[in-house]
């Protein structure tokens, strides 16, 4: 059927900022359905609040709009535009409870807006447990029995569905304790009042048996002439009780024989017409007895997801792309395969490949965190692995996680592994509780003797992916017992995915003479494409992984080429901003008519998209898959300064193999971490630094602090996200600290600056040819120095820092830039702080910044930094001055505070933000007020505010409080904080702090009788009330702020709501056009 | 499987895999395996080795598997597609050795052993794979050693070609027999050219005594069964070989009682009604192939095991005029399915019966019934 013509302008919600489950895959499901659709000549529509993403960017959508993804914005959008079509489900969860709320209010109905791709009876039957289950009755397929209980009723209801046996799980206890298995009306009662009294949040899982069971998702398409095709096949590693996301998942499934795979098959199709998702694309997950081979559905996903996301990346086969153009009617034969470009859309795709997903997790960021997988995802991140065995992908993959591991390895120290001593009766008890280091145990216990029946027996991991494991365990011994290593032991064990690294250790040798050896003896990697067909058909497109075979496919082209290397899984700290400038580089000099080449790892990113770049290498971002790349493809050079740390981190070894770098010279990216010789720079252009020092021992930065004085900012040199950053106020807490931060640090010292406290931070991001130097932006912090920029909020241009300052830091950018060499894109930090300006920090590569300054000034800032790197000048790409524009654009970070609710939500020098969002306007409020708005801390307009800071922040509290005051807000102070504010003739009601009696603070939070918290960190001894304060007002979605910088933001911002008649929303198209209008004025 | 033969030893030697165009192709052997002449094709399916090795329409042939590891699921009693493994060689990346499943009753190394269908294993098979899509399937020989013998020089030489090879004949059981129930609503007469125990399954399942018959029965013979409907079923081998079956297919046509083609079925209904054969380059194998049937416009996804096709495209069958197209193959425009004008006979070239492969196309078996059961 022919795409539908009665539709013309068509609405995609993004997903928003990224969160812990929601992540960069949503901005390639959007940027490809953006693209797909205006291919086949809609006009498109997009909200989505996130600026670090390519579909945000202004040439991607017809109107794009940075707003809060929330139903009152996106209301505001469909006003302004009328589309004719929304597309739900491109944005994860976040679009399609928006959309169903739109459809719910009649808001759909009143602009005359259909849903497209999957409709609201659709979602809501996926959503809704019940409905599920008995749409899933109707087809004759099983669900999984059972449920959360709070209580005994609650427990007593879940029975009926899941009869006896039932298996009692208290949530968070250590080694499943308190839990059990009840086979009448007695046990069950003693086993769930046990639960409930030992579970830490008073909550049990009571279900059918389902533990150890093996997990499988399909991501199924059907179009409206109702074909269906399944796209592809995972099976997950961890069995049942892991979160598929935090699970190792495999692709195609491994152990199903052809009768099991077809009746999942049937299922799966079945099961997408039942729910009805007329047109695109669902996720649906199975479990399967390992004992009998019964099959229960587990849930299915009306929408693009995660996984669909390495499905695509898996097979070569767009889900999303297809998806959008499925859900405007066209149907699946009338669709071309664009990697073959010979054959349809209409086929499944077969693997001759083996792929692996490994999540990546963030808990060194939140110690405090409970690191045990369970049903809510925790990873940040993954890495996707290609090979031709599950061997050598599980190898590649878990080396991409760039997690210091260099294959399947074992962590030099036990703790590394999440073990406290090496005994097999600690490796039992840890193999049964899922963690992310569970993978390397499961390595320990096989070294310890133990037989795979144990391990299946203790960890359920199907026997078949355990004697995987085992034949690597076994190759190893083998191979480091060898007298006399041959070209073919060398050759085996490259062909199952050992790194260069990995088998150095294993002998005792370098990375570097393994290599050496191996390219003597000529065993290079071969590099295969991933076709969709296993090579029944020629393909066009050379998307392409390494194996150790004979055949390489895609050869050199003989173009001019550059290879751009990506960031690797996304994680704290390096996300989704950076493949966002690897991506702007790779457009830009693709069409500068350079063949672009990327290397990355991360699946769920639009660099990985197999039509971003010329060619794609799915590769892990090590020295050694680099290196072949870059042999095998002659590049003009490589582009390390856009991708984050992890390209950096390879520069010194690039051009140690005689690789060129393209831009910065690797020796300034060296200057500007090496402090003795960025000192002596910063001298030389008269530029002031907090005093510092340099420190390769405790006894030195003990002397180090001394001499400048405390508070002092410690961190490790190279580490990005402020990773082990930390603010020390005495001689204790820094020998402490480097007992915690030897680790990250390894050889590299570890900085000491004096910390400038009550300073004013600010950021500038600029780019220079090597001769010119342009500023891309000035961003004021809004918090407060000492948190970590990347947690900050900031605003550009900035508010409060005058005039003069600027122009100070701008010509210290400049200097830098200059002094530097840098050819490319430099970030600059600087503190301001009683009249004078201090540099923190220079990075010469691409900040975390660079999308949002790029969204507000209007210039893709990392497309013009590619082609500088080429060797075009600022004046002939025609970027020459700074633009400023004349209205504001807040960024606001967004936390995992809600996931991670053990954890303090106190910002500071280490990053631990997710993601972010921009919000824009001419008035500075209105900008604060959308980006809070957007990172779900909307401001309250009227109401109760609870006051509660430090002693040191009184004095400087009131001004803001009686700002609160006079717009009617009522106030709330504990006894010493309203005494204060009572001599400063502000009234306020007391109430008393948790320990001094009830009704308390707390209850006023978990009431929601106030609206906003204005807390600061009270120091040590209070510490317990405060963050049992700060957990409530998250956990009951009260406003809070924890500076008083935000705070006086805060109230700039509900002043702004409140004297506006209504908050407009406007697409970035038309901001834009308001800048290019300014600068075609004569200067 | 196979009785009393000594099995084929399960450690692995260097050895080879020599095709007509004199290209090799390294990897592991079973060290005394003996030099083994087949046409070397390939398949996609990503499951069901066991019953692709089983397949009759493979017999006589060195299958090579485009999924990468295979043996992770063992072998089990219920899966196989025939009595025994047909398969003249197999060419694996990996050859598991281990396996996991609820079903398992043992390894597939030692049950290819015991059959002795000689492994190549760790052989880079999308390089050969990539060779036979761009060359054309053609004979190759395995056999021990890094480069092949001379022996397995002369062996392929030697040779005969596939084209015009009836292996048909041989694949098929020599004698009749009844499978399933007798005492059943309709009764329909299998002739065997190679058949898959799966498509004996779904008659049974559909309330069908089914009486198999060998490949060489004649008109008279089938109707003296006094069968309610005739079906062709799949087989190894060049159709235009099995020169007695045009005669056997227009008597039984003549008759009025409904026919139904599946494969090579399809091939010689094709045949019969004045079209023609062709050896296509590299054959359809596998479990993904998009058919669209002409008149609803709906895909299947279909599983596929041929190396020869009627000629002709979606608009006619060239040189029968009696036939219709009912189905095309989406990839390469061939024929996929035919139906006589005035007849009751129809013939698909996919595997509706599937075994491995999707059950898209189960429905097929339906629109046979329905035709039995309209004519009473």
């Amino acid at each position: 059927m022919p795409k539908r013509t009665d539709l013309h302008r068509i609405l995609i919600i993004g997903s928003g900022p990224i969160v812990i489950g929601q992540a960069a895959e949503f901005d390639y499901s959007g940027t490809q359905a953006t693209k797909a659709l205006r291919e086949e000549g809609y006009e498109v529509i997009l909200v989505n609040s996130n600026p670090a993403t390519i579909m945000t960017d202004p040439e991607m959508a017809d109107r794009t709009y940075i707003e809060p993804v929330t139903p009152e914005y996106v209301e505001k959008v469909i006003a302004a535009e009328r589309p004719d079509a929304l597309l739900p489900t491109m944005g994860g969860q976040t679009a399609l409870n928006i959309a169903l709320a739109l459809y719910d209010t009649g808001v759909l109905d009143k602009y005359g807006v259909q849903l497209i791709g999957a409709n609201a009876r659709a979602i809501r039957v996926a959503e809704d447990r019940q409905e599920f289950a008995a749409a899933m009755a109707r087809i004759g397929l099983s669900v999984a029995q059972g449920g959360f209980a709070h209580n005994w009723d609650e427990a007593h209801a879940l029975l009926e569905s899941t009869g006896y046996p039932a298996i009692i799980r208290p949530s968070f206890t250590l080694g499943g304790s308190g839990g059990g298995v009840a086979y009448n009306r007695e046990e069950y009662e003693t086993i769930v009042r046990r639960g409930l009294d030992e579970s830490p949040t008073s909550q049990v899982l009571i279900e059918r048996s389902l533990l150890g069971w093996k997990e499988f998702e399909l991501e199924v398409m059907r179009d409206c002439a109702d074909n269906v095709v399944i796209v592809c096949t995972i099976e997950n590693l961890d069995p049942m009780g892991v979160h598929t996301g935090d699970s190792i998942t495999v692709a195609p499934a491994m152990t199903l024989t052809d009768r099991e795979y077809q009746t999942m098959r049937d299922a799966a199709c079945a099961i997408i017409r039942e729910i009805g998702v007329e047109a695109g694309g669902c996720n649906i997950q199975f479990t399967v007895s390992p004992v009998t081979g019964d099959m229960l559905v587990i849930e299915m996903n009306p929408r693009v997801s995660r996984s669909s996301a390495l499905a695509s990346k898996a097979t070569g086969f767009p889900i999303a792309r297809i998806g959008a153009k499925l859900a405007v009617g066209m149907t699946l034969d009338e669709i071309p395969n664009d990697i073959t470009k010979t054959t349809p859309a209409s086929f499944e795709p077969v693997l001759d490949y083996v792929v692996v997903k490994c999540p990546r997790f963030a808990f060194e960021k939140f110690p405090a965190a409970d690191p045990r997988l369970t049903t809510q995802m925790k990873s940040v991140g993954e890495s996707m692995a290609i090979g031709r065995t599950f061997k050598e992908a599980l190898q590649k993959g878990l080396r991409a996680l760039e997690t210091g591991r260099a294959g399947w390895e074992i962590g030099s120290r036990l703790i590394d592994d999440r073990l406290e001593d090496a005994t097999l009766e600690t490796l039992r008890g840890m193999l049964r509780q899922p963690t992310p280091e569970r993978i390397f145990q499961v390595k320990r216990a096989m070294q310890l003797g133990m037989s795979d029946a144990e391990l299946f027996e203790t960890s359920a991991i199907d026997p078949w992916f355990l004697a995987q494991m085992r034949e690597l365990l076994e190759a190893e011994v083998a191979y480091a017992a060898l007298t006399d290593v041959t070209p073919a032991h060398l050759r085996g064990m490259k062909r199952m995915g050992f790194s260069d690294r990995q088998l150095g250790r294993l002998r005792n040798e370098t990375e570097f003479d393994v290599r050496g050896r191996r390219h003597a003896l000529g065993i290079r990697p071969s590099y295969k494409m991933v076709d969709t067909c296993a090579g029944e058909f020629p393909s066009e497109t050379p998307y392409l992984y390494s194996s150790y075979d004979e055949e390489s496919e895609a050869p050199r082209s003989g173009r001019k080429s550059v290879i751009i290397l990506g960031s690797g899984p996304n994680r704290i700290g390096q996300g989704v901003e950076f493949d966002y400038c690897c991506v702007r580089a790779a457009i830009a000099l693709r069409e500068q008519g350079y063949e672009t080449i990327m290397i990355n790892s991360n699946p769920e990113t639009v660099s990985t998209d197999f039509d971003v770049s010329d060619k794609l290498y799915f590769e892990p971002l090590t020295l050694e898959d680099v290196l072949e790349i870059v042999e095998r493809e002659q590049p003009m050079g490589v582009i390390v300064q856009l991708g984050g740390q992890t390209p950096l981190k390879l520069t010194r070894g690039l051009e140690a193999a005689g690789v060129k770098i393209l831009g910065t010279s690797p020796d300034a990216i060296d200057v500007a971490e090496d402090r003795r010789r960025f000192d002596a720079i910063a001298r030389s252009i008269g530029i002031q630094q907090p005093e510092n020092g340099t420190a390769t021992s405790v006894g030195e930065a003990v002397r180090i602090a001394d001499r400048i004085g405390y508070p002092v900012l410690v961190r490790p040199s190279y580490v990005l996200g402020g990773r082990a950053m930390q603010v020390v106020y005495d001689d204790v807490s820094l020998r402490d600290y480097f007992e915690t931060a030897a680790r990250v640090s390894e050889e590299r010292p570890v900085l000491i600056d004096r910390f400038l406290e009550d300073a004013f931070e600010a950021d500038v991001d600029a780019i220079s040819d090597g001769v010119m130097v342009v500023i891309g932006g000035v961003m004021q912090h809004i918090e407060d120095a000492g948190i970590h920029s990347g947690d900050s909020a900031c605003v550009l241009p900035p508010v409060r820092i005058p005039a003069e300052y600027q122009d100070v830091m701008r010509a210290h950018t400049v200097a830098l830039a200059k002094a530097l060499g840098v050819v490319g894109l430099i970030n600059v930090q600087y503190a301001i702080r009683d009249g004078e300006v201090y540099v923190l920090e220079v990075n010469p590569r691409a900040s975390r910044t660079i999308p949002f300054v790029s969204k507000a000034i209007g210039v893709p800032l990392a497309s013009v930094a590619a082609r500088v790197m080429c060797g075009e000048t600022l004046a002939e790409i025609g970027f020459t001055e700074e633009i400023v524009p004349p209205f504001f654009s807040v960024k606001e970070a967004v936390f995992p505070f809600k996931k991670f609710r053990e954890f303090d939500p106190i910002l500071g020098p280490e990053m631990r933000s997710t993601g972010e969002v921009m919000g824009i306007s001419e008035s500075f409020g209105l900008a604060f007020a959308k980006a809070q708005l957007a990172a779900e801390n909307a401001l309250p307009r009227s109401g109760a505010i609870f006051v509660t800071v430090n002693d040191r922040d009184k004095a400087s509290v009131a001004p803001i409080v009686k700002r609160f005051h006079a717009m009617g807000f009522r106030i709330i102070a504990t006894s010493g904080t309203a005494a204060f504010l009572a001599g400063q003739g502000i009234p306020a009601e007391k109430v008393f702090k948790v320990h001094e009696g009830r009704p308390h603070a707390l209850d006023l939070i978990v009431n929601r009788e106030v609206v906003l918290l204005i807390n600061t960190p009270m120091g040590k001894h209070a510490q317990r009330d405060d963050y049992t304060i700060r957990q409530a007002a998250i956990a009951n979605r009260v406003a809070y702020t924890t500076t008083l910088s935000a705070a006086s933001a805060a109230c700039d911002a509900i002043e702004a709501l409140a004297t506006s008649q209504r908050v407009d929303v406007r697409p970035l198209q038309d901001w834009h056009a308001m800048l290019a209008a300014g600068r075609a004025l004569p200067a | 499987m196979t009785g009393s033969v000594t099995p084929l030893s399960l450690e692995t030697v260097p050895g080879v895999l020599l095709l007509e165009d004199g290209s090799t192709f390294a990897g592991l052997i079973n060290a005394d395996a003996v030099p083994t002449v087949a046409e070397v094709v390939f398949t996609t399916n990503m499951t069901g080795y066991q019953e692709v090795f089983t397949d009759p329409s493979y017999g006589g042939q060195i299958v090579v598997m485009t999924a990468p590891q295979i043996g992770n699921y063992g072998v089990n009693t219920e899966d196989p597609e025939s009595s025994r493994v047909q398969i003249s060689g197999l060419v694996v990346r990996e050859m598991s050795r281990t396996y996991s499943n609820w079903r398992a009753t043992g390894d597939l190394p030692s049950w290819l052993a015991a059959a002795r269908v000689p492994t190549l294993q760790e052989v880079d098979t999308r390089r050969l794979t990539r060779h036979l899509r761009s060359a054309g399937v053609m004979l190759g020989v395995v056999s021990v050693g890094i480069v092949p013998s001379d022996a397995a020089r002369a062996l392929l030489a030697a040779a005969p070609r596939m084209e015009g090879a009836d292996l048909a004949t041989t694949a098929a059981t020599q004698t009749m027999y009844v499978y399933g129930a007798q005492n059943m609503a309709h009764h329909i007469v299998a002739v065997d050219f190679g058949i898959k125990e799966n498509m004996l399954r779904l008659f049974s399942e559909e309330g069908c005594k089914v009486t198999v018959v060998p490949a060489t029965t004649t008109a008279e013979q089938i109707l003296a069964e006094k069968p309610d409907g005739v079906f062709l079923s799949n087989g190894p081998g060049d159709p235009a070989a099995i020169s007695y079956a045009p005669a056997m297919i227009r008597g039984v046509a003549a008759a009025g009682t409904p026919i139904f083609g599946i494969c090579l079925g399809h091939q010689l209904i094709g045949l019969t009604f004045g079209g023609s054969t062709t050896k296509m380059p590299f054959g359809h194998r596998g479990g993904n192939q998009p058919v669209k049937e002409l008149a609803t416009g709906k895909v299947l996804i279909t599983a596929q095991n041929h190396g020869f096709s009627v000629e002709g495209d979606a608009t006619a069958v060239t040189g029968a005029a009696e036939l219709q197209v009912t189905h095309v193959n989406l990839n390469d425009g061939s024929i996929e399915g035919l139906r006589h004008r005035t007849l009751p006979i129809f013939s698909v070239q996919y595997h509706p019966e599937a075994a491995p492969g999707p059950h898209d196309a189960r429905p097929v078996f339906h629109d046979f019934m329905a035709t039995l059961r309209a004519r009473g």
